[in-house]
């Protein structure tokens, strides 16, 4: 089936259940390329967290660094955010969220973030099952740093400054559910209506929900014969390196129905192959979530939609047994144990 | 007797609770629980002694020697040369023997193979087997009990309460009876033993004595753990390295005990062992930004790991405290073994133009103290502090004052509140609003919509909005440098032992604490009248400045090769440059009075 593509939906106006309005949840200007996958995803985010009437005060975004890391400051101004460390989004969450058991936390993070500098991070922050929504925006290239291949390249794809990627690419979904994720999911950015499903859903899971959300990159994606493939004139190979010149470009827009295969048009022209899970896919079954994955990966298509649910496993905060108040708010006399308790410890020490 | 013992030896004057004594084991035979009995029991009798570990890099297998140094003058340093040693590893036999002082002590197993080679040395055989033996331990726990037969022959020949060793046992095995119940058998039929079968020839005595009142034993580590706790530490993050792993061990062993809510029964502090240190950083980073009181420790290589974090948490401004327990490096180095060589490397952590706080502390009371003070200051002053032991001191048993319950409420630092925000009608995350370039935070979750900042490690402007002004960027970072100068007015001052009309000055810092202080007593003895000043902190108060300029000749000692102190000394009063000198060594061990002395001596004779 074709895809249709559409400009972006607009906004009901209206306040929601705790009275804010869709500007309340508005962040600055972006400065990403226009078109540029992310865009579309942050507006997702923050029509999900409207809709689900969260207050942004009492939400922390969290990011690395890289184009997507970047993206957390064009939501939510009014959420407190960490915009940290190249890969180290993962434990500035831990942290964070542990010292504040009463915040949502979400994190956006890139494919070089996460499947390359932070891949150990990542996969123990889903291992010890944080309370966080945790997005990549998978484009499969640096974007900051011009257009180098990163771990979710294609093998076989080629880059003109640095040739044919002899490497398999790391599958983000897989690593998480390796790492026995409770909410696994795939999407595409120029699918808001999943997307913000899908964020919805991750939104209201308790422990970690990891998105990999393929987001094309509309200035350095002359990828050749991938699963995010197209056919690329040479002419225009050149131009897309010259980073000096950005195309703008209208947002990708696509719509399809569950169990339906459809083949979307990138900027360059290269075709995306999408599949969206059917509705009577059963996303609790573990085996079947990883063959799954690795049937899509054999069939060289994306495998869209909730693929991995499981929700009976404690969070890092169970496990943790710590005080229901937020350990960032607790008063001194909380912290501070008695003088008497001191004088008691002392005189085991003799 | 056995035949192998010397038939006579003159028997010398007492000399009473003035001992070094080293027992040779080997690794992971259980000789801990031995030889902490064994100085424990010394401390309760109220003799001054302290005990080092020196231990190798593995679990089980190679050699281990403990050194316990009893002092009624209490000078605890290192003592280069043991007057007894309890021998009951083999392989080091030999030159254990050949290292003892003249006249000195040799408990060893009766059925050895090794030879008795030196003629001045006065020998006790332990039929440690037969003694085993004879008490019939539980087969899974025999190796470990047979430790505990020397020490009561020990005991025996030296004259140690047994029931002081009871008592050692009971605070190492936090009250198990059992455990101290089939430990204490051993000892009992060893000493029984001793008593019946050796006959007195050394002149080493324990006495009972008044040396030790009032004050406790306890290791650095867990002194700081202990100092977090009352510190109010609410989130904590490591990785294991030695010889920092007991830190945070030690908070998760106390923090069920100290910090449980009595209504929920939860508690209020979150340890997780990281993935490695990198992510142990970046928690401690993510919790102090967030507002609790949080932490990490580690040791050398792990503060490698650590400095993306450190810069971070220095340019962002977020409060943390990093516990670095030195031990020797470059590189993995001697995990095992004490040092002091992290100080260039912590004072500057992070690319870029970074200074971190220090703090050094030279005690077990210290680290307790240290230990909730370093909060109060890295909230004050929104930055990293770093807290510099090292192995010797957080590993090995020190005695000390009781710890004094904090003298003062917490310091949170300067932070607004919803209800600030509504009066104040205005947020900027990095304006310098009191001139003293500490800014106001907010924490995550401030339920008003003025509250929210980007935390970011890029360049900002007071809005913590991205900016590549150059304004914003100088601006930003020469007020970051205004608030550590303001540090050097908060952190705790030195210690000083000023000498009136002594023109040589000493500085140091950290364990090297005793070894100066009896090296200084060695000095005066030869004449040489020392005044000292023990730094506590990077940057220094201005009684160092002073101390500095009172003094001709400046010896900076220091457990490192490069005399790192001594530079950062240059560097802070380069009118002054020429004074200093260095005495600066390391080869793992801790230091002793004596090279102290010798170091001081030989540089004088240049003069």
């Amino acid at each position: 089936m074709a895809a249709s593509v559409q400009s972006q939906a607009s906004r009901p106006s209206g306040v929601n259940s705790i009275g804010l309005e869709r500007s309340d949840y508005k962040g600055l200007p972006t400065t990403l390329c226009q078109g540029c996958g992310h865009n579309s995803i942050s507006s997702q985010i923050m029509a999900a967290c409207f809709e689900m009437s969260i207050k942004p005060e009492k939400m922390i975004k969290f990011s690395g660094i890289g184009c997507s890391s970047k993206s957390t400051a064009y939501i939510m101004s009014r959420s407190h955010a960490f915009n940290g460390l190249h890969g180290r989004m993962p434990p500035i969450a831990t942290g964070a969220l542990l010292a504040n058991r009463a915040l949502k936390g979400i994190g956006v993070s890139g494919d070089g973030d996460t499947a390359s500098i932070g891949l150990g991070h990542f996969k123990h922050l889903v291992r010890r099952n944080v309370p966080v929504v945790y997005i990549v925006e998978n484009n499969g290239v640096y974007g900051l740093t011009k257009g180098q291949f990163s771990a979710t390249a294609d093998k076989g794809q080629v880059i003109k400054s640095q040739g044919e990627n002899p490497f398999l690419p790391v599958d983000i979904c897989m690593e998480a559910l390796a790492a026995n994720c409770g909410f696994v999911a795939r999407s595409f950015a120029g699918d808001p209506r999943q997307v913000k499903e899908l964020i919805k859903a991750a939104l209201a899971f308790k422990g970690t929900a990891v998105l990999d959300i393929i987001s094309p990159c509309v200035t350095f994606n002359n990828h050749d014969e991938s699963t995010k493939s197209y056919t690329w004139g040479k002419e225009h190979e050149d131009a897309l390196q010259d980073v000096t010149l950005v195309p703008v470009r209208e947002d990708i827009r696509v719509e399809y129905e569950p169990g339906q295969v459809t083949s979307v048009e990138m900027h360059d022209g290269s075709k995306l192959v999408l599949e969206k899970l059917s509705r009577d896919y059963n996303p609790t079954d573990r085996g079947a979530a990883l063959a799954l994955l690795e049937e899509a990966r054999s069939r060289q298509l994306l495998i869209t939609g909730l693929i991995y649910i499981n929700d009976e496993q404690p969070t890092l905060v169970d496990v943790q047994e710590i005080v229901d108040t937020p350990l960032a708010l607790l008063p001194a006399e909380a912290l501070r144990p008695s003088r008497q308790s001191l004088d008691d410890l002392m005189a085991q020490f003799r | 007797m056995t035949e192998r013992n010397p038939a006579s030896q003159a028997t010398a004057p007492a000399i009473v609770n003035e001992f070094s004594m080293v027992v040779a084991t080997v690794n992971g035979s259980g000789s801990q629980t031995a030889n902490v009995s064994l100085l424990r029991a010394l401390f309760r009798m109220g003799i001054p002694v302290s005990g080092k570990n020196l231990f190798p890099s593995n679990i089980q297998g190679l050699a281990t020697w403990f050194a316990i140094r009893a002092s009624a003058k209490g000078y605890l340093a290192r003592k280069e040369t043991a007057d007894i040693l309890i021998s009951v590893n083999p392989i080091t036999f030999a030159e254990d023997l050949a290292a003892l002082a003249p006249g000195g002590v040799c408990f060893y197993p009766e059925n050895t193979s090794q030879p008795l080679s030196r003629q001045d040395v006065i020998y006790y055989p332990m039929p440690i087997q037969q003694l085993v033996k004879q008490i019939d331990p539980p087969k899974a726990l025999r190796d470990y009990i047979a430790n505990m037969a020397y020490v009561g022959v020990v005991a025996q020949v030296l004259g140690i309460e047994r029931q002081e060793i009871r008592e050692a046992l009971n605070v190492h095995f936090r009250g198990r009876a059992s455990a101290v119940d089939l430990n204490m058998k051993m000892v009992e039929a060893a000493a029984e033993w001793a008593r019946l079968n050796l006959t007195k020839q050394d002149p080493y005595q324990v006495r009972r004595g008044d040396g030790t009142r009032g004050q406790i034993m306890i290791d650095g580590n867990t002194a700081a753990a202990l100092g977090a706790i009352y510190g109010g530490v609410g989130f904590a993050a490591w990785y294991p390295i030695t010889p920092a792993s007991s830190l945070a061990e030690e908070l998760s062993e106390y923090i069920p005990r100290l910090r449980r809510d009595p209504e929920s029964g939860k508690v209020t502090c979150a340890v997780v062992q990281a993935e490695d240190e990198i992510a142990a950083a970046g928690m401690a980073v993510g919790a102090g930004w967030a507002g609790a009181r949080a932490m990490t420790s580690t040791s050398g290589p792990g503060l490698s790991l650590m400095a993306e974090f450190a810069g971070l948490a220095f340019f962002a401004e977020i409060p943390v405290v990093i516990w670095d327990v030195q031990r020797i490096g470059p590189a993995t180095g001697l995990p095992t073994r004490t040092s002091q060589g992290d100080i260039l490397f912590a004072r500057f952590l992070g690319h870029g133009d970074t200074k971190q706080v220090l703090l050094l502390p030279g005690s077990a009371a210290e680290c307790f103290e240290f230990g909730w003070q370093a909060f109060d200051l890295a909230e004050h002053l929104q930055t990293p502090i770093f807290v510099l032991s090292d192995l010797d001191l957080g590993m090995n048993a020190w005695m000390s004052e009781p710890f004094q319950y904090p003298d003062r409420p917490m310091d949170r630092g300067k932070i607004l509140t919803a209800e600030d925000l509504e009066r104040l009608g205005a947020f900027a995350r990095y304006r310098d609003v009191d001139g003293d370039g500490i800014t106001y935070r907010t924490l995550p979750g401030t339920d008003h919509p003025l509250a929210a900042y980007f935390n970011r490690g890029t360049g900002h402007d007071e809005t913590a909005t991205y900016s590549e002004r150059p304004e914003d960027w100088e601006g930003n970072l020469k007020r970051i440098w205004r608030k550590l100068e303001h540090a050097r007015t908060l952190v705790p001052g030195p210690i000083l032992q000023p000498v009136a009309g002594a023109s040589i000055g000493l500085i140091a810092f950290g364990s090297t604490d005793p070894a100066i202080r009896e090296g200084r007593v060695l000095l005066e003895a030869e004449g040489v009248r020392t005044s000292y000043l023990r730094l506590r902190a990077v940057p220094f108060s201005d009684e160092v400045e002073r101390f500095v300029r009172q003094h001709e000749r400046i010896y900076v000692v220091e457990m490192n090769a490069g005399g790192q102190m001594r530079q950062l000394l240059q560097i802070e009063y380069p009118d002054q440059a020429a004074k200093f000198r260095s005495l600066a060594h390391i080869d793992g061990l801790p230091l002793s009075a004596h090279w102290v002395a010798e170091a001081v001596l030989a540089e004088e004779w240049r003069v």
